[in-house]
């Protein structure tokens, strides 16, 4: 179980990897996707299916989206010179990155250990959720019942940025 | 613990890649990289030994669910990431039709 997990993840980091080198653009995105999809045989192997069954769908939507902009724009990376700037930003983000590390390892050891996680919350959702909440889907008598305001104000921030991006799309630009 | 680790490592990956990258489209996509491992680390949090999915059985009333919790909370997070990914595009869009480039460091009039 955690060895095919580390191998999906570990394939997923090289996708991730080749994301962000690759010379065309096009290749860029599609390559994005592989963690994408990557993610959905995760969500499958941790039992969560109604996660790998919207990843699936958002991944692919994301994934027209993105190609469509790409195939609109421009598909070349700008050629780059090795500049000065280059490196200073290489070297802050590897830096930043060995900080971050280590932050997370340090954080890693409050957590309960993979696999034996305490269900402090769940244990009341669970204990007779079918009869409380009228769903046999746990996650959708959570959702839908005892955080239904949570689901609310997401769908609120979810509104606000399609109306967002269909503002934007509409301006037309002052010349 | 090798599977937070490695969860990390994608998450740190996401971040160099923001950091470095001079391209807008590959600044969006290594959000979401970002986004993605996320999602992993707390669906791996939930996680439970032997566990079975969230969906009640009558035939098996004492079985061991995973935690319904984060798988709740990462269903909305992935769908508000969609929309914010596609509001990125849009405004990538706009951009690439007023500067005719993708380049940040040619984008003199968004210098701040």
């Amino acid at each position: 179980m955690e060895l095919a997990l580390s191998v999906i993840l570990v394939l997923m980091i090289l996708g991730a990897l080749f994301a962000i080198h690759a010379k065309d653009l096009l290749s860029a995105v599609i390559s994005c996707s592989i963690v994408g999809y990557g993610l959905v045989i995760c969500f499958l192997l941790l039992r969560a299916p109604d996660l790998a069954i919207v990843q699936i769908v958002v991944e692919t939507i994301t994934l027209v989206i993105m190609v469509a902009v790409v195939l609109d724009s421009t598909r070349q990376e700008p050629f780059t010179k090795p500049d000065p700037h280059d490196y200073v930003a290489i070297a802050t983000a590897l830096l930043l990155i060995v900080s971050v590390f280590f932050l997370l390892k340090a954080a890693t050891g409050s957590l309960d250990p993979f696999g034996e996680g305490s269900m402090r919350m769940a244990k009341h959702y669970i204990e007779g959720a079918a009869d409380k909440t009228g769903s046999a889907n746990l996650v959708t008598g959570v959702i839908f019942d005892f955080r239904g305001y949570d689901t609310l104000g997401e769908a609120t921030v979810l509104v606000t940025a399609v109306l967002g991006a269909l503002t934007i799309l509409r301006i037309r630009g002052k010349k | 613990m090798v599977v937070y680790l490695l969860c990390f490592i994608l998450f740190l990956v996401g971040l160099y890649g923001v950091v470095t990258r001079r391209n807008l489209v590959k600044i969006v996509i290594s959000l979401s990289i970002m986004e993605f491992s996320v999602f992993l680390f707390l669906a791996l949090i939930g996680y439970v030994h032997d566990g079975v999915v969230p969906i009640v059985d009558p035939a098996n009333p004492d079985a061991r669910y995973v935690d319904p919790l984060p798988q709740a909370m990462v269903l909305t997070a992935i769908v508000i990431g969609l929309a914010t990914t596609a509001m990125l595009m849009s405004v990538i869009i706009r951009i690439y039709r007023k500067y005719k480039t993708l380049d940040i460091r040619e984008i003199k009039n968004l210098r701040g």
